[in-house]
């Protein structure tokens, strides 16, 4: 019998994150294609932020599901083009929001660097996920990972995390 | 190739070094927030370092690894700007109180994050396909390592008379380092011809402004820099480097081939 692209799907459909077990790795947009290769089955993913400790984990629980499905398929790591937070499914972001995380803006329209910097960073709005304020700040730049920002509402008080636009 | 391969080593040496060079605040931050972004900050540069080294090590073929080049090469191998492996402080005397100071550390920051936001986004046009892509990557990085130690730089700048100070030390000791992203260097110019690399002159007038625009804002002054330009990016380094790499490849040479 031979293994269809539907099946791989299928056993990586609820594969976690190993940072934020709430959300998948597809709906995260970290696995990007499965696809019948010259030595059979890959499974495509792209990795998020270059120095991301979770990605050595993420391409060893690919590896490990589809082994324990039984599945026999290659695991391709593809840069190009760069994964970016817009590849986020609705579902996924609204996952997070329930978790605590505040979900990522789009991303900025392509401009140019100097444009991007010249401007003063944009006001985002970015609703406290707790109480639903808008009334919040950034405490920090950077936060417990990577790809997130500190924030903190201005009404309940509480800190939270917002996963930066990428 | 071979143009391609020290190109691409002078990149991945770069964000090695002030990766490592950050990473030294890793449990010294001022507070708590700091001490994060800068950790953050540094496991960027030590992906973009990584994802580097693997595409000098496919070029080079044979037993070439990214933790060879990383560990396993010598000062004089090492293809990082000068000013990248300074220690945190400028010379010991007038404002340098101790051997870790901030304002050193962001204004560092800030001159190299402005030069590479501009280089990474131009650098999305490489022949060289795997570069283009990790220009791709490295471009949003970048542009929020600019957005934070630019905001620090304003912050210490247009802050207390004593923050101002040592952010105008820090600026008078660094800038003229800064003097080496202009040099000519034969295999930076061989890059360019092959398109792999580009122009750094074509950028300077953009980082100037990106720089005049930050230290307005920070009621800075421009120092007038020249004198000695430092060719660290051709092998040719300062003392610090020496000490900066014996404690980041003791333990890998101390224990050839482990694993952790």
């Amino acid at each position: 019998m031979t293994t269809r692209i539907e099946d791989v799907w299928a056993a990586l459909e609820n594969l976690a994150d190993p940072e934020i077990p709430v959300i998948s790795l597809r709906e995260l947009g970290i696995l990007r294609d499965v696809r019948s290769g010259p030595d059979g089955l890959e499974v495509v993913i792209t990795p998020t932020y270059s120095g991301c400790p979770a990605m050595g984990q993420i391409e060893d629980d690919v590896r490990s599901t589809l082994e324990n499905s039984g599945i026999s398929a290659r695991v391709v790591t593809r840069l190009a083009p760069a994964w970016t937070t817009d590849w986020m499914t609705e579902a996924g972001k609204e996952k997070l929001r329930a978790y605590g995380i505040a979900p990522p803006h789009r991303t900025p329209a392509a401009g140019n660097v100097v444009h991007f910097i010249g401007k003063p960073a944009p006001a985002a709005n970015v609703p406290c996920p707790h109480c639903g304020s808008s009334h919040t700040v950034v405490s920090s730049h950077f936060g417990s990972t990577a790809c997130k920002a500190l924030y903190k509402c201005l009404d309940c008080q509480e800190p939270f995390d917002y996963f930066k636009p990428y | 190739m071979s143009a391609a391969i020290d190109y691409l080593l002078h990149l991945a040496d770069n964000a090695l070094v002030l990766g490592q060079r950050n990473a030294e605040w890793c449990g010294h931050g001022p507070i708590l927030e700091e001490d994060i972004a800068l950790a953050n900050v540094s496991l960027d540069l030590i992906g973009q370092a990584r994802l580097l080294y693997q595409l000098v090590a496919a070029l080079k073929g044979g037993n070439t690894t990214e933790d060879r080049l990383a560990y396993f090469r010598d000062t004089h191998e090492f293809r990082n700007y000068t000013l990248l492996e300074l220690p945190h402080h400028g010379p010991l005397s007038g404002y340098a109180h101790a051997s870790l100071d901030y304002a050193t550390t962001i204004v560092r920051n800030f001159l190299y994050s402005a030069l590479m936001a501009l280089l990474w986004e131009a650098l999305q046009k490489s022949a060289n396909a795997d570069l283009a892509a990790i220009a791709a990557k490295s471009l949003k990085e970048v542009s929020y390592h600019l957005r934070y130690s630019r905001d620090w730089l304003v912050r210490l700048g247009d802050g207390t008379d004593e923050s101002h100070a040592r952010a105008q030390a820090a600026l008078d000791h660094l800038l003229p380092y800064t003097q080496e992203f202009w040099a000519a260097c034969p295999a930076e110019a061989a890059a360019v011809a092959a398109g792999v690399a580009v122009d750094l002159q074509t950028l300077r007038a953009d980082w100037d402004g990106i720089v005049d625009a930050a230290l307005a804002e920070a009621t800075l002054r421009r120092p007038e820099i020249g004198g000695y330009v430092p060719e660290g990016k051709t092998g040719v380094h300062s003392e610090h480097l020496g000490f900066l790499l014996a404690e980041m490849q003791s333990l890998a040479r101390a224990h050839p081939n482990g694993n952790w």
